[in-house]
């Protein structure tokens, strides 16, 4: 695996990004869609987003736990094959936001509702397709001090403080200026 | 049930000193389950990854293990072996181990209490724990890394992981400088 990848910023030749490539703030979340705590924050993030426009550039890794959250290997698969299909973001949110469901049948009934070829997507995850990025997701994250989820960097520091909207905007924000 | 065959210095503060790169590693026989125990020196002739932790079921402590827990494929790839270690006797670690699903084994540093985490220097005499400390030792027995964390901080793997890849470096030179 590569040094190649950089390890705390989002890389937008590489990664799942959303906003704009050029925006100054960038923000990296490695995280679990079985996470309760990564479920809780995404909102958040949303409204980060839209009140952060095009200053914001976000990005996702995968960091699932998977002996702790038994879903969490093909819920990332699932959203790595959305990917393929040109959705990501709407199978990562749908799986955050239906954090309770995340059997395989859920999963195809998401990319079904996402207009998504679910027999090619299910395919994909049962072979476990994308496991060896979601290998060097996680892995990136381990060199870059991830030890939970979620974790969050900020152009490149890993935050540690508060994951609530004022705190995140607070350290987000300074940077625009 | 215990048996250790050195003992750290104490520094001038009388705190006992955490055993550094470059020393023997303490070896010790600690209970893994009710009827079985583990030698370190079962482990000679491959890395070993010693992790003292505070207590099972705490919070961190669960985070850090599951950590590694989902790390043994990394570690197995420098033919490393990984330990858990603290002072809860090994049923209580037997519950912890099922209940997150953890696939190495906890040593239970349980009778005399403590004494392999005084051994290395990383007993925390105030809480009567282990501290939260990381040892990586070499394939012949010695100390390799060794790093003390911050008691609430998982200090991940990172330091790990670079301190296996030093062994492999050094141990690939070594073998072709002969």
């Amino acid at each position: 695996m590569s040094a190649r990848i950089p390890l705390t910023l989002p890389d937008p030749e590489r990664d799942h990004i959303s906003g704009s490539a050029d925006g100054l703030i960038r923000l990296l979340e490695y995280g679990d869609y079985e996470c309760p705590f990564c479920a809780e924050v995404q909102p958040i993030i949303k409204e980060i987003q839209r009140r952060l426009g095009n200053d914001l550039l976000f990005g996702f890794r995968n960091f699932p736990l998977t002996n702790i959250h038994p879903h969490s290997e093909h819920a990332a698969e699932a959203a790595e094959a959305a990917g393929t299909q040109k959705n990501f973001w709407g199978m990562h949110d749908t799986l955050f936001e239906n954090q309770g469901a995340l059997d395989d049948d859920d999963l195809a009934e998401y990319a079904a509702e996402l207009g998504l070829d679910e027999t090619r997507l299910i395919r994909e995850v049962t072979a476990s397709v994308y496991a060896p990025r979601i290998r060097e997701d996680f892995k990136s994250g381990v060199r870059g001090g991830v030890n939970g989820t979620p974790t969050f960097f900020i152009n490149g520091e890993r935050y540690d403080g508060a994951r609530d909207l004022k705190h995140l905007l607070n350290v987000l924000t300074p940077q625009t200026k | 049930m215990s048996t250790i065959t050195a003992k750290p210095e104490t520094n001038p503060n009388g705190h006992l000193s955490v055993l550094t790169p470059g020393m023997q590693a303490p070896d010790f026989t600690l209970r893994c389950t009710p009827d079985q125990s583990v030698s370190l020196n079962e482990f000679r002739g491959r890395p070993v990854v010693l992790a003292f932790y505070p207590a099972d079921w705490s919070p961190v402590c669960g985070d850090q293990m599951a950590l590694y827990n989902e790390m043994l494929d990394e570690f197995q790839e420098f033919q490393a072996e990984l330990v858990g270690i603290s002072v809860d006797g090994a049923w209580c670690h037997g519950a912890f181990a099922k209940q997150n699903k953890l696939h190495f084994p906890l040593l239970a540093d349980f009778e005399p209490k403590g004494a392999v985490a005084r051994a290395y220097g990383v007993y925390d005499e105030k809480d009567g724990t282990c501290e939260r400390a990381l040892f990586v030792i070499d394939p012949a027995g010695t100390i390799q890394w060794s790093y003390v964390s911050p008691v609430g901080v998982n200090p991940g793997a990172n330091g790990i992981l670079s301190a296996l890849e030093d062994l492999k470096t050094k141990s690939e030179t070594t073998a072709a400088a002969k």
